[in-house]
């Protein structure tokens, strides 16, 4: 029973990451961005190349992943993304859309299709027993590294003077070009940073999820469904909702594999209707 | 006793800590050309959205002819003969002003939801649409998209479609702002021209306008009904002149 | 020179009749049929007889071109983004499935039973799409989507799970014509099948029950000021897609004499999403232009790089969008409108 629980905020801690960039872009930024798990997937690849063909060290592998990803977020804000921020909702479904079409394709191309295996470091692997409980090293692991992600953002967002600038800048555009704040580098910096986080979840997920090409087709509801049930006016509403959706979808697929998936598809659809606005939203919304 | 058309009982909006709308009682009598005036931003807008249920009220009550309407939506109120004009156009750009005024006869004679017939073999409701047009200047326009006529005719058009409802009750969000001055007249003469039955909720800036057109006006600050009373009344009324003055000065 | 009154009267009588012939004509004139439409029923027919060898992917385009059509009726003219169009779709084609392996194996009666069940499919579900944001009606048909994908696989007893449905066989259409090896009659009851319904879908896009919903899609805030049921519409509409989505997903089932679990995948309803975007939405036949498109690059594609088609699929939609929708169906606007110079000189 615990360990079931363990394991699914451990999770849930990886849905987290994997989701908080959607946060922004997609609540904050309001584009509709299904291609987010591609860039998970990346970070995902550039972990499994750099240890399996070059050998180098796991705890090396995830800054690089974060890196990687980062700068491909980047480039593609710049180049693509930046002219979609004011297109209309059909515009950024296809977009993104055709862009999880071609990352799906061109990492079936490059990596092959079939599930990629990550070899973890001896002092990560296998179980421990901590008062009667299994617990997963790896796991336990994850939750460490992704809660103090998750504690480092919300500092970031709510003490530093980027993200002051970045809740400005969504708050009202307008008004905050005119206090000088570059609004369209905080929109880069922030598509990079959330893009590089969804990489760094990909590549410790790697071992958790699984990596193939259809990755982001497979985690896209459920990336959707963090943003959408926690809302997006807070960082701990999506990470409630994370912790949530993976004791969930463990516990669920554990207990009742046969529909495991149907309940938590179900359950996202009521939260949609009592509450559009998000579970944990502040009250209605303005 | 006076025939109340419409009524509200301690209306309230807030949005977040900021109160649009404070504690407004207000009543409007049958027949009546009532204005409502005040300074920017003193909740006039807000006011006429609780009103046509754009927006739901914080609190308090709407009554439309004795019955409470606060919870109904916007087309059940428009269905009981209560309309309004947008102080912005609010239009569909891909129409042509015919089609615009064609659905909102349509909806009125409730053959709205008809997906069987095609909406050309309703002559009537067509050739109502065309007199309506033509009563306001626009018949000559009548097959352009609406996104590409100019403002005024828009402006001409958004009014138009109010009228298209044949409403009992019509709120009028600054109608005269932005029509051509040699047009502005024309509006105004409509609107004074409809039945003595159709009362007249009228928002308006230039003073001029509001004295000769309104026979009751209610001065809006703050979101607060701050005075109210006939046009001498309220001409006379010093405190509202301080209103004036103090946010021309 | 000076006017009096009563020619003043005059001419605006005369003006007003003016105005109502003029009204009149303007309005008889947008539901007249467009030479476009006369071409492309023509060129149908005409495939069937110019190329016989290739009955197999008409075929797959007139389904899908119903498929998309019947989108078009929810995004084009409701305005309501759905990815989870495929559930309709992947409904009628098991229904149909199933109907022809239990019950009755004449066409024309699965196809209306498959119609009703995701009609009524759709009338349930559309509940859930009246409140909220285009995200959360995003949200909710991905949501209904997954669902029903999900509910066939884990099925198996009725569904046949991941193996599909098969073992079905048709009988000849009303009794009279069978399907035939090279899929010839398949052809011929799905083009008759989609052309009765955008026929039908065109009655409606032309009512004022059709104008209303491009009201509604075009200021919502506006379309409630003058008396229209935004709820009641959307209802009505999303009920009338889910049908012909229905039966776009019985001819699937029908002529294939299979259903696999394939119907009720996300990329179905991203596939038809993207077709309906390059034939143009709004005009119904932009789901027919889209499907002919659509289907010959695909094919075209999956012959050249069989396995990676996908990625190229992704690349036109990202220029597509980058490009402009607008732009790149804008050619439709350059058709000829009129079908006969006669009419307009009238």
């Amino acid at each position: 029973m615990l360990t079931i629980l363990f394991d699914g905020v451990a999770y849930g801690m990886l849905l987290f990451i994997l989701a908080c960039g959607l946060t922004v872009t997609l609540g904050l930024m309001n584009f509709i961005n299904l291609a987010h798990g591609a860039f998970a997937m990346t970070g995902g690849y550039v972990t499994v190349v750099m240890m399996n063909r070059y050998g180098i060290s796991f705890y090396w592998c995830l800054p690089a992943a974060f890196l990687i990803t980062a700068i491909l977020g980047l480039i593609l804000e710049r180049t693509l993304y930046q002219w979609l921020y004011r297109a209309d909702h059909l515009d950024q479904v296809l977009f993104s859309i055709g862009i999880v079409f071609m990352a799906v394709a061109g990492a079936d191309y490059f990596m092959g299709g079939q599930q990629q295996l990550i070899n973890l470091p001896p002092e990560l692997s296998g179980r421990m027993d901590v008062f009667g409980v299994g617990i997963g090293r790896y796991r336990l692991f994850t939750i460490v590294i992704c809660a103090v992600l998750a504690l480092a953002l919300q500092l970031i967002l709510s003490k530093t003077r980027f993200g002051s600038r970045l809740r400005a800048a969504v708050d009202d555009r307008r008004v905050a070009m005119g206090l000088g704040i570059n609004v369209p580098v905080v929109f880069a910096l922030t598509f990079a940073f959330g893009s590089g986080l969804a990489g760094l979840g990909g590549a410790m997920g790697a071992e958790i999820l699984g990596l193939e090409p259809n990755f982001p087709l497979k985690f896209m509801i459920y990336f959707l469904i963090v943003v959408s049930v926690g809302g997006t006016s807070t960082v701990s509403g999506p990470f409630l909702a994370a912790m949530l959706l993976g004791v969930a979808d463990v516990a669920g697929k554990y207990y009742v594999p046969a529909i495991g998936p149907f309940v938590i598809y179900a359950l996202m659809i009521i939260m949609l209707i009592l509450r559009p606005n998000g579970l944990f939203s502040r009250g209605a919304g303005r | 006793m006076s025939d109340l058309v419409l009524e509200t009982r301690g209306l309230k909006r807030n949005f977040g800590a900021f109160v649009a709308t404070n504690d407004v009682s207000l009543k409007v009598e049958r027949g009546a050309r009532h204005a409502l005036i005040g300074p920017n931003g003193a909740g006039k807008t807000t006011l006429i959205n609780l009103l046509t249920g754009v927006i739901p009220p914080s609190e308090g009550q709407v009554f439309l002819e004795g019955d409470d309407i606060t919870s109904l939506a916007s087309f059940k109120r428009v269905k009981r003969g209560l309309t309004r004009t947008f102080q912005i156009n609010q239009l569909f750009n891909g129409f042509t002003p015919l089609e615009t005024v064609t659905l909102a006869i349509a909806e009125r004679n409730g053959i709205g939801h008809n997906l069987w017939s095609s909406i050309a073999g309703y002559g009537q409701i067509v050739e109502e649409a065309a007199e309506l047009l033509a009563r306001f200047g626009l018949a000559s326009i009548m097959g352009e998209r609406t996104v590409i006529l100019p403002y005024g005719k828009q402006r001409l058009l958004e009014i138009a479609l109010a009228f298209a409802s044949k409403p009992r009750v019509l709120l009028l969000d600054e109608p005269a702002a932005g029509v051509p001055e040699d047009e502005r007249h024309e509006v105004l003469s409509i609107v004074s021209d409809l039945p003595k039955d159709v009362t007249v909720l009228l928002i308006e800036h230039d003073m001029d306008l509001v004295f000769s057109f309104a026979s009751r006006i209610s001065v809006l600050v703050a979101g607060a009904v701050f005075a109210e009373g006939s046009v001498s009344e309220i001409s006379a009324d010093a405190r509202v002149k301080a209103v004036y003055l103090g946010e021309n000065a | 020179m000076s006017v009096l009154p009563q020619d003043i009267d005059m001419m605006a009588s005369h003006s007003t009749a003016a105005a109502h012939s003029r009204a009149d004509k303007l309005m008889k004139r947008r539901s007249r049929i467009r030479f476009y439409e006369v071409v492309i029923w023509l060129a149908a027919i005409a495939a069937y007889f110019l190329l016989p060898s290739k009955m197999l992917i008409l075929t797959e385009i007139a389904i899908l071109a119903l498929f998309a059509v019947s989108l078009d009726l929810v995004l084009g003219f409701a305005g309501i983004v759905s990815l989870g169009h495929a559930a309709f779709f992947g409904l009628g084609a098991y229904i149909a499935g199933l109907v022809a392996l239990h019950y009755v194996a004449e066409p024309v009666t699965g196809l209306v039973l498959a119609g009703l069940a995701a009609g009524i499919f759709g009338f349930l579900t559309s509940f859930l799409i009246l409140r909220g944001s285009d995200l959360t009606r995003l949200m909710t048909t991905l949501g209904i989507g997954l669902m029903m994908a999900e509910l066939a696989n884990q099925m198996a007893w009725l569904t046949g799970g991941a193996d599909g449905l098969s073992g079905f066989s048709l009988n000849p259409i009303f009794g009279l014509f069978e399907f035939d090896l090279f899929g010839k009659t398949g052809y011929v009851y799905c083009l008759v099948v989609l052309f009765i319904g955008t026929m039908i879908m065109r009655r409606i896009a032309f009512s004022p029950f059709g104008l209303s919903l491009k009201a509604i899609k075009s200021n919502p805030m506006r379309a409630g000021m003058i008396a229209v049921p935004a709820r009641k519409r959307i209802v009505t509409i999303y009920t009338i897609a889910a049908a012909f989505a229905g039966i776009a997903g019985a001819l699937l089932a029908q002529t294939t004499s299979f259903v696999s679990p394939d119907v009720l995948a996300f990329h179905r309803s991203a596939d038809v999403l993207m077709v309906l975007t390059i034939g143009g939405t709004g005009y119904l036949y932009g789901g027919v232009f889209g499907a002919v498109l659509f289907t010959l690059v695909k094919d075209w594609l999956s012959v050249v790089t069989p396995q990676y088609w996908m990625f190229w699929i992704g690349l036109i939609l990202v220029v597509l969008v980058l490009i402009g929708r607008e732009r790149l169906t804008g050619w439709i606007g350059y058709l000829p409108e009129r079908f006969s110079k006669k009419e307009d000189r009238r």
